[in-house]
């Protein structure tokens, strides 16, 4: 097989090889593997899936059949700088949340699980995000955002970088 | 009732209450050394028995039981699987927890670690819980710090270490086997039981699971006392020899159309009624209650008539719903269309199905295109029929699926529909008045010709 360019950093080879000693297989560092990768490129490539199966002593497409049963990794383009979790279960849609989605993907211009041209957003519908009792409420980047309105969707689009 | 002093929750709001200084200030870890040093493992299983403690994750199972079933003697290792995906709409208990006091739950952990003498646990958290998992991590590493975890702990011969695992958004890695499979490294497939993961679990080991509520409530049992413990809550019926009762305190949920939505603890045994007048402030907007989720959305819906249903874990199966579940309970005002809901409920199992068995894959599929078919006015009533067969015939209970997600997805739909057939019924009539004549609940899979 031809070798493309590496992807893995010294870096992130290092936060990975960091959890061999915490499980007695090597598959079971795929997951952490993942989100090393993910954090650092907001997507893995199949280079990537091709460079930590090696690591895991696993042939690619365990590494990669584990990636696409989840939905959270992306692969062929990364996720915007920030990516927000909308939540569209019951308790936050009962609050008057049903819209929310629909209003943030139209001022943003893009579809549920799409990134916007300048690569500042992407939107991902989410189901229950485990904080009901403020809903409605989105997830960005590791902030909460919690009783929401299209006023504080608004205000919340011009914070991007 | 007189007036019921929180336990779980009695350090929740107060300043600094995630750091171990605070909690060892209240009493904190000294239960755990009490009970390494002078106690034995099976002591503390007894005790945990002896409590009738059952599960808080959802199936509600025995907890001193399932410990019992790890096979006795056995060279290890042993794993201990702590499950916080809490992904289970309308839950947020666990998170509470984690986010306010983790170490009451590393304490509870612990103490289960060294009961079933598992010496490496994972503490497998759900993505969508940046701050609980920073605040867990936090704690963990106070907990090495201070000895509390690793070797020798408390200089007997007991180690424990505790590894955080991060999830990647998707609901069935909270069933059991589903976690312990992505937890390996694959696709979070449940698999057949048996055998259970208390014989053959993580890496083919001996594994215990348990949720993180359960084992915040070991810790109190170990330090209080079953008899404690069996003070409140709800005694075994005397007409059900399988009924173990209810015992302990609980974290109920409340959200959707209450005034003040929140997690509030009280006895097992409360009803909806109390949980939403006592604690909710009432409905919202000084409206009328027309239906409420009684523990998650996979446990189906009560109507408002039936709000006197105890949460406990036989009260909510004696109104028709799933069980007591997450005792997450969501109201729904009397605007509310159960078409709206029953849409809802649908996508959610539609998009977790992990896809592994054909009745819970195109089952919930096929739910969702026809509430969505109803929905958008081109129902038919003998769409309900469709609808209904689909809810009997997927599950563990009607025996056609590997795990309970699809219970799940059953429930709000046999419970919609039989509970409030009307609403359905006039809705259809109303919206697609040239398409509902025809019945045929036979045959509910052939297609009825279409009325001219
Ligand atoms: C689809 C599905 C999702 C589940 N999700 C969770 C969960 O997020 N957290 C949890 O503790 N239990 C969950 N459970 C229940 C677990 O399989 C298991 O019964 C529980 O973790 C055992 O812990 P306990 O005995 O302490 O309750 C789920 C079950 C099913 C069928
Ligand atoms: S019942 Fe559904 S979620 Fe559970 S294993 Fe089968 S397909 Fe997967
Ligand atoms: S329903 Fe939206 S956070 Fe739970």
């Amino acid at each position: 097989m031809a070798t493309a360019e590496r992807i893995l950093t010294d870096e992130m080879l290092e936060e990975i090889r960091a959890f061999f000693p915490r499980y007695p297989t090597r598959q079971a560092v795929t997951l952490p593997a993942l989100h090393v990768v993910n954090e650092h490129l907001r997507y893995v490539p199949q280079q990537a899936v091709v460079e930590i199966a090696e690591l895991l002593d696993l042939v690619p497409s365990q590494v990669q059949d584990t990636l696409s049963f989840y939905g959270f990794f992306k692969q062929d383009t990364p996720h915007g700088r920030t990516r927000v979790w909308v939540c569209r279960s019951i308790s936050c849609h009962l609050r008057d949340g049903d819209d929310l989605l629909d209003y943030l993907c139209q001022q943003a211009g893009v579809q549920p699980g799409e990134t916007t041209e300048d690569g500042k957003l992407t939107i991902e519908a989410a189901e229950c995000l485990g904080a009901c009792e403020h809903g409605p409420c989105m997830l960005a980047g590791k902030k909460l955002h919690t009783c929401l309105t299209r006023e504080k969707l608004d205000a919340f689009l011009q914070t991007l970088e | 009732m007189a007036e019921y002093e929180p336990v779980l929750l009695a350090s929740i709001g107060k300043e600094d209450s995630h750091r171990l200084r605070v909690y060892e200030a209240t009493g904190g870890y000294q239960t755990l050394r009490k009970m390494l040093c002078e106690s034995t493992p099976n002591n503390v299983t007894d005790l945990v028995k002896a409590s009738g403690l059952r599960g808080r994750g959802g199936a509600g199972f025995p907890t001193g039981l399932k410990w019992t079933f790890l096979p006795p003697n056995h060279p290890g290792p042993i794993y201990f699987c702590l499950n916080a995906d809490e992904s289970e709409p309308a839950t947020f208990n666990n998170r509470i927890l984690m986010e306010q006091d983790p170490h009451q739950v590393i304490e509870g952990l612990i103490l289960s670690c060294f009961a079933t003498g598992a010496e490496t646990a994972y503490f497998y958290i759900r993505y969508e819980y940046p701050l609980g998992y920073d605040r867990v991590q936090a704690a963990v590493d106070e907990c090495y710090a201070a000895g509390y975890l690793g070797k020798n702990i408390f200089g007997t011969d007991f180690s424990l270490d505790l590894y955080l695992h991060r999830g990647a958004a998707a609901y069935i890695c909270g069933e059991e086997t589903g976690l312990i499979e992505s937890l390996e490294g694959k696709r979070a497939w449940p698999r057949i039981k048996p055998p259970f993961p208390a014989v053959e679990g993580a890496f083919r080991k001996p594994t215990v699971v348990n949720n993180v509520e359960t084992v915040a409530c070991v810790r109190h049992i170990c330090d209080r006392g079953p008899d404690w413990f069996r003070t409140m809550g709800v005694l075994p019926d005397p007409d059900n020899p399988r009924d173990p009762g209810s015992f302990g305190p609980k974290l109920y949920c409340l959200s959707g159309h209450v005034e003040r939505p929140g997690c509030y603890e009280a006895p097992l045994g409360l009803t909806v009624d109390e949980l939403i007048e006592r604690f909710g402030g009432g409905v919202w907007k000084g409206r009328r209650a027309k239906a409420a989720i009684p523990g998650g959305i996979s446990m189906g819906l009560l109507r408002h008539d039936e709000f006197d249903c105890p949460l406990d874990f036989a009260g909510p199966g004696k109104y028709g719903c799933l069980g007591l579940g997450t005792a997450a309970v969501v109201v729904m005002d009397e605007t509310v269309s159960m078409i709206d809901f029953l849409h809802n409920s649908c996508q959610f199992f539609a998009h977790e199905s992990c896809g592994q068995c054909t009745p819970c894959r195109e089952g919930t599929s096929w739910a969702l295109a026809i509430i969505k078919r109803i929905q958008a006015g081109k129902g038919r009533l003998k769409d309900l029929e469709l609808l209904l067969e689909i809810g009997d015939g997927i599950g563990i209970i009607p025996g056609t699926t590997i795990c309970g997600l699809s219970d799940g997805a059953a429930w709000p739909i046999k419970n919609a529909i039989r509970k409030f057939r009307d609403e359905f019924e006039q809705y259809i009539r109303e919206t697609n008045p040239g398409g509902y004549a025809r019945i045929s609940p036979a045959i509910a899979l052939q297609e009825a010709e279409h009325p001219s």
